[in-house]
């Protein structure tokens, strides 16, 4: 009996980290949604000069306004019908896509690099160091990002790369903020003050110590502010202070639109519909990420 | 018998917005190489800040002088920042109190075993591995190498700590502090860390300082104590001295709450000591043990009490002779 029960515990096995991180990868729902939708529309976007059927940017007046194939007059040469000039929409959608995830994430770079920066010499160094990056944050917390980013635009004109800059410059505070209290908390944890007892420098404890020990919420505020950047990204478009003509963003594809929506409203529906699906999905990965990682903080 | 570690008049003090809190005031003592020196006392008498300026890792706040910080031959009072982080780890060692939170949970056990070695020595990370196993192995854990690749979560509290022990030993420091090394874990773990590191003190012939509230563990491993109080050294001695013959009030009250195994009658009052340590800010003047020892008298709270050496390496801070303490001992204290 007994040398048959130690027989059974011996065979008891714990899952690796990696086999853990699998399964509850795998059972969660709003995670595996969004991240089948994302992939999706990476794919579209990474392969939108195969996917395409036409080219984006060519015009053909005689075909403009072409409705999409639920129509009764639809063709499949257009599936999703054409725009007011005539260029092939869902051509243009797939490429609208790009400048989304374009501008989404070099903006969450530039703006995780100075936020994280910020938020932990803060968190580690206190005293004066923390009064000046408060005063900082303050001080951006303070400025409507769109009205900023408006005039910056009108200033020095809008391009891809003044987007990508400018919100990248203003965003950095949702980073700065949270990196700064998490910092705070590790900062005198037992395994920091053991790695300066073991003679490490400040800067490999901020970077091996106290960084790997914030990853989780990080991937969750970077995700989060892809879908923020790509937000502000249409707003600006949709106020002919983003990305220019003939550049085809999604904002810019629902300003364009918006005279005609009346007589034809899927010309703003489907890229809103689109944008939704974009952000929805990466707000349901950024939530999965962080319920996976730390599974203890689900509310 | 060099001596390793030698302190004299070490003060640290934390300004506060209440004025100037004197956390540690003229501790001296030293540690001689294959020796234990002792820090006991209670919460916040300054036993921690003390070993913490002896690394200078205070915190930032806290200002730290002293008339003499010798180690190995080395002056640690004025050197640089950069020479200090390369004895740290290295020269001095450091097993902290918690082995829940020591480790960071980032990490495999053999990663962070090795990061002390590649920081101080030149080698490989092989090398450092294999070092790793060895240390290991001595410190009692089976299945070393299996072990390297764990995270710390599945390791168990005296596990954990002899990990720490093992981390510390990396680089064969000469000295290591032990900053209440088994307050976290039970009992019978407690005893097995103890002898470990008494054994593996001896096998390395290195110096340590022990810091703990426990008197049955300063008896144990030590072999010179210091019984401090409100941040003052209130009594020094060997251990023998300490526990057969303690001299300060303070101690005599701290070895009467000990319940001695066939003398201490079942339902009978364990001794103890009344009032509470006060808060050591602003000027102090006379011996700030008045409050609550029994033996108080005008001329305590007058002046300062000096600590005075009756014999090389035995002193005591208190106004009464050592004649007059004896007999307080023998009387029973009064409580």
């Amino acid at each position: 009996m007994i040398e048959q029960a130690i027989g059974e515990i011996k065979e008891i096995e714990f899952p690796s980290p990696g086999q853990i991180l699998r399964q509850r990868t795998l059972s969660h729902k709003g995670f595996m949604i969004g991240a089948i939708v994302l992939i999706l529309i990476l794919a579209v976007a990474l392969l939108a000069p195969v996917l395409s059927p036409h080219d984006p940017y060519h015009q053909e007046l005689s075909k403009r306004m072409i409705n999409p194939i639920w129509h009764s007059d639809g063709t499949w040469e257009h599936p999703l019908g054409t725009d007011n000039l005539g260029r092939d929409y869902l051509s243009r959608l797939m490429y609208g896509a790009r400048i989304s995830l374009l501008i989404g994430v070099s903006s969450m770079v530039i703006s995780g690099i100075i936020g994280i920066f910020l938020g932990v010499i803060a968190g580690y160094f206190g005293g004066r160091v923390d009064m000046f990056v408060s005063f900082l944050i303050t001080t951006r917390l303070s400025m409507p990002v769109v009205l900023v980013a408006l005039a910056v635009v009108a200033l020095i004109g809008g391009s891809l790369n003044v987007i990508i800059w400018v919100l990248g410059l203003l965003i950095w505070d949702r980073f700065a903020v949270v990196m700064r209290s998490s910092t705070q908390q590790l900062r005198s944890i037992d395994y920091v003050n053991a790695a300066k007892a073991i003679g490490c420098s400040t800067t490999r404890i901020l970077l091996t110590e106290v960084i790997p020990n914030i990853l989780n919420s990080l991937i969750v505020i970077a995700t989060l502010e892809i879908a923020h950047a790509i937000l502000l990204e249409a707003a600006l478009s949709f106020l002919g202070m983003g990305v220019q003509p003939p550049l085809p963003s999604w904002g810019l594809m629902i300003c364009e639109g918006k005279e005609f929506m009346l007589f034809s409203p899927w010309i703003i529906t489907i890229p809103g519909v689109v944008l939704s699906l974009l952000i929805l999905s990466i707000n349901l990965m950024g939530d999965g990420i962080r319920d996976i990682t730390a599974p203890e903080s689900r509310s | 018998m060099s001596t390793l570690l030698e302190i004299q008049g070490l003060h640290v003090e934390i300004p506060l917005s209440a004025g100037i809190l004197k956390a540690v005031r003229n501790v001296s003592f030293s540690v001689v190489r294959g020796k234990t020196h002792a820090l006991v006392g209670e919460s916040g008498c300054g036993k921690s800040l003390t070993a913490l300026a002896i690394m200078n890792l205070l915190p930032q706040s806290a200002i730290r002088c002293c008339e003499r910080l010798s180690f190995d031959g080395q002056d640690l009072a004025s050197t640089n920042e950069r020479h200090m982080a390369d004895i740290r780890g290295n020269k001095i060692a450091m097993i902290f109190q918690e082995p829940m939170t020591s480790l960071n949970p980032c990490y495999t056990i053999g990663n962070q075993m090795q990061e002390a070695l590649l920081r101080h020595r030149r080698v490989t990370r092989k090398e450092a591995l294999d070092r790793a196993v060895f240390l290991l192995e001595k410190v009692g854990i089976t299945a070393a190498e299996s072990r390297l690749k764990q995270y710390p979560h599945q390791l168990s509290g005296g596990l954990r700590q002899r990990v720490m022990i093992a981390m510390g030993l990396m680089c064969g420091p000469p000295l290591i502090i032990a900053d209440e090394p088994t307050t976290a874990l039970d009992v019978t773990i407690q005893a097995q860390i103890l002898s470990l590191l008494k054994g593996l003190q001896q096998e390395f012939d290195m110096g340590m300082i022990l810091i703990t509230h426990d008197l049955g563990i300063v008896a144990r491993v030590a072999d010179r104590v210091s019984v401090m109080y409100c941040g003052q050294v209130v009594e020094t001695g060997d251990v023998t001295q300490i526990f057969e013959n303690p001299l300060h009030p303070y101690t005599q009250g701290l070895m009467d709450c000990i319940p001695i195994p066939g003398k201490t009658q079942r339902g009978e009052h364990l001794g103890s000591i009344p009032g509470i340590v006060p808060t050591p800010i602003g000027d102090m003047t006379g011996c700030t043990f008045r409050n609550r020892c029994p033996f108080v008298s005008k001329a305590c709270a007058e002046s300062d009490v000096a600590l005075q050496e009756i014999s090389a390496g035995r002193a005591y801070q208190c106004l009464l002779s050592p004649e007059v303490c004896a007999q307080n001992l023998r009387g029973g204290v009064a409580v």
